[in-house]
């Protein structure tokens, strides 16, 4: 069942992702900053976590995942050490994510050759 | 007969559908399938015994490796010709970004070449993210909220 509702909320987030692609025009890197910031922002309004809990990898998968990482991490850092912790939750929550994306992003672009456009 | 009215209703339902409606489906069966993906690899690591927390941490690293090892092989972008933002939002989609942008820079070195160029679409996800998420932590504190 969480296989199902994960391919649901994932696709219906990717359906939205495409309706701003068709409808707006904005450029992939617009639509990706803004999915990290719609995450974020539903997080912090206390939205997203419920449909995380729901949707699993659905909700988590999609860039807006990343945002509520950043913003969770935030909010359980603040509650813990203040001020400091708005600048260390973030990034020590989204750790995995943007180490593996600096390492696997090199490394594969350091091992495979450029493809003929 | 053919005059102009009719001929334009004619032509109508001839033309191609409007391509609108095939991304959105398109968009939706990949994101979605990706998204499944995603939840296999979850549930794999909850297996290995990690934490939620733990493991979702691990699933976005997971998918971040599948996402470049396919943009390397020049299988992701083949699939996003179809997929549109199905293969975008996802977290691979990010990290096809960062691979694809690092190998088209590959001929301009290994410095600034490819490890500048990388985060041409990277970088402002990190820089909005991280600034916003710190903004949203000031405003707990500004309200109180953080305790």
């Amino acid at each position: 069942m969480d296989y199902v509702k994960a391919f649901l909320v994932g696709g219906v987030l990717c359906v939205i992702g495409q309706l701003l692609i068709d409808r707006t025009k904005l450029t992939p890197a617009r639509i990706l900053v803004s999915y990290v910031i719609g995450g974020i922002v539903l997080s912090g309004l206390g939205l997203y976590k419920p449909l995380a809990e729901w949707a699993g990898a659905g909700a988590t998968i999609p860039l807006t995942g990343f945002g509520h990482t950043l913003a969770t991490g935030v909010r359980e850092a603040v509650a813990e050490k203040g001020l400091l912790g708005a600048f260390t939750g973030g990034v020590k929550a989204a750790a995995a994510g943007i180490t593996a994306s600096v390492i696997f992003g090199y490394l594969f672009a350091l091992v495979c050759k450029p493809k003929a456009k | 007969m053919i005059n102009q009215q009719n001929y334009k209703a004619f032509a109508d339902t001839r033309a191609p559908k409007s391509p609108m409606v095939r991304n959105l489906i398109c968009a939706f069966l990949i994101g979605g399938a990706i998204c499944t993906v995603g939840q296999l690899i979850l549930n794999l690591w909850k297996l290995a015994g990690l934490q939620d927390t733990d493991a979702a941490g691990a699933t976005s690293a997971s998918m971040i490796f599948l996402g470049a090892l396919f943009t390397g092989l020049g299988l992701y972008d083949k699939l996003a010709k179809y997929a549109g933002a199905g293969t975008l939002v996802p977290i691979t989609g990010f990290s096809n970004a960062i691979v694809s942008a690092a190998l088209e820079y590959k001929s301009e070195g290994y410095v600034m070449g490819m490890s500048a160029k990388m985060f041409t679409i990277a970088g402002p996800v990190l820089v909005f993210g991280i600034s916003f998420s710190v903004v949203y932590g000031l405003i707990l504190i500004l309200f109180g909220l953080g305790g």
